[in-house]
């Protein structure tokens, strides 16, 4: 499996590290909602198809990263950085 | 003011380091190998917003214009600097206490130097197999159109980081954890075996 750094361009998955779904919201940290931080620790969709991933170039330039990935097939739909702010020219 | 005495740098692969041809070199050297020790390797990172600004900061403190885009870098002999990340490079340069140099030019608005010359070590292959011996390390392209020249790559192998620098046609410098670099510099004269090398 290849996924495609914004910044270095493709590289093997052994080089990233998956850092969780990235459909949760966390709730504000004085948050009091029960039902909301429930939400967040145990909540998936667990999809059979496309799934929004937060993942970090951990092995090259550690930049974290939106990813969709489809989970059947492992195709890499879409990447980019996960904060914005830092802009830079794709290579792919 | 009292006078700065840095302490003596000692080379973490010297145990390992044997000047002299060695391998398959019967029907020529491919590669030769060598640990470049420069004086000063320095990390740079801009605040988001801030890169244009390092850029021109690193222009004009050390000369090197660095070209747009991810791992733009330039190697000039004596000082070399190239993109490792977004927002982020690495300076090198062949004396010690460079950091001096951008002293009161990174304000704390614009972004960070970390001085790590004492944390990596530099190590360069040169030759007609630089490439084929790298591939065998990394799993990046090592083709010219896909890693111009002076371009810089964040990669890893065996889970330990490397910085890589294209300075040459058929020559590159990694940068690698000190502490590791005795152990990857035995793993690179390893698989030079088979092309021939020489350790300068
Ligand atoms: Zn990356």
């Amino acid at each position: 499996m290849l996924i495609t750094c914004p910044y270095c361009g493709p590289r093997d998955v052994i080089e990233f590290t998956y850092q969780g779904d990235g459909n949760r919201e966390r709730p504000q940290p004085a948050s009091q909602n029960l039902d909301a931080w429930n939400a967040y620790v145990y909540d998936r969709l667990n999809p059979a198809g496309d799934h929004n991933e937060i993942w970090q170039h951990s092995g090259g330039c550690r930049s974290h990263l939106r990813v969709v990935r489809n989970t059947v097939t492992h195709e890499i739909l879409s990447t980019s950085f996960a904060r914005g702010g830092h802009k830079t020219e794709s290579r792919s | 003011m009292a006078e700065q005495h840095l302490p003596e740098r000692q080379s973490p692969l010297e145990p390992e380091y044997h000047p002299g041809s060695h391998g398959n070199f019967e029907h020529g050297v491919d590669v030769i190998l060598s640990e470049t020790r420069p004086g000063s390797i320095l990390q740079l990172a801009a605040w988001p917003g801030e890169e244009k600004r390092l850029i021109e900061i690193i222009r004009n403190v050390t000369g090197l214009a660095l070209p747009d885009g991810a791992g733009g870098g330039v190697s000039s002999g004596a000082r070399a600097a190239f993109g490792f990340a977004p927002g982020k490079f690495t300076v090198v340069d062949e004396a010690e206490g460079f950091a001096q140099a951008f002293a009161g030019a990174i304000t704390p608005a614009i972004g960070t130097l970390t001085d790590l010359s004492h944390g990596r070590t530099a190590i360069r292959i040169a030759g007609p197999k630089a490439e084929w011996v790298m591939a065998k390390f990394f799993a990046i392209d090592f083709a010219l159109p896909a890693f111009p020249l002076g371009a810089g790559r964040s990669t890893n192998h065996h889970d330990i980081f490397a910085q890589i620098q294209r300075s040459g046609a058929d020559q590159f410098d990694i940068y690698v954890f000190r502490s590791f670099a005795r152990s990857f510099w035995k793993a690179l004269c390893h698989a030079s075996e088979e092309v021939g090398y020489e350790v300068q």
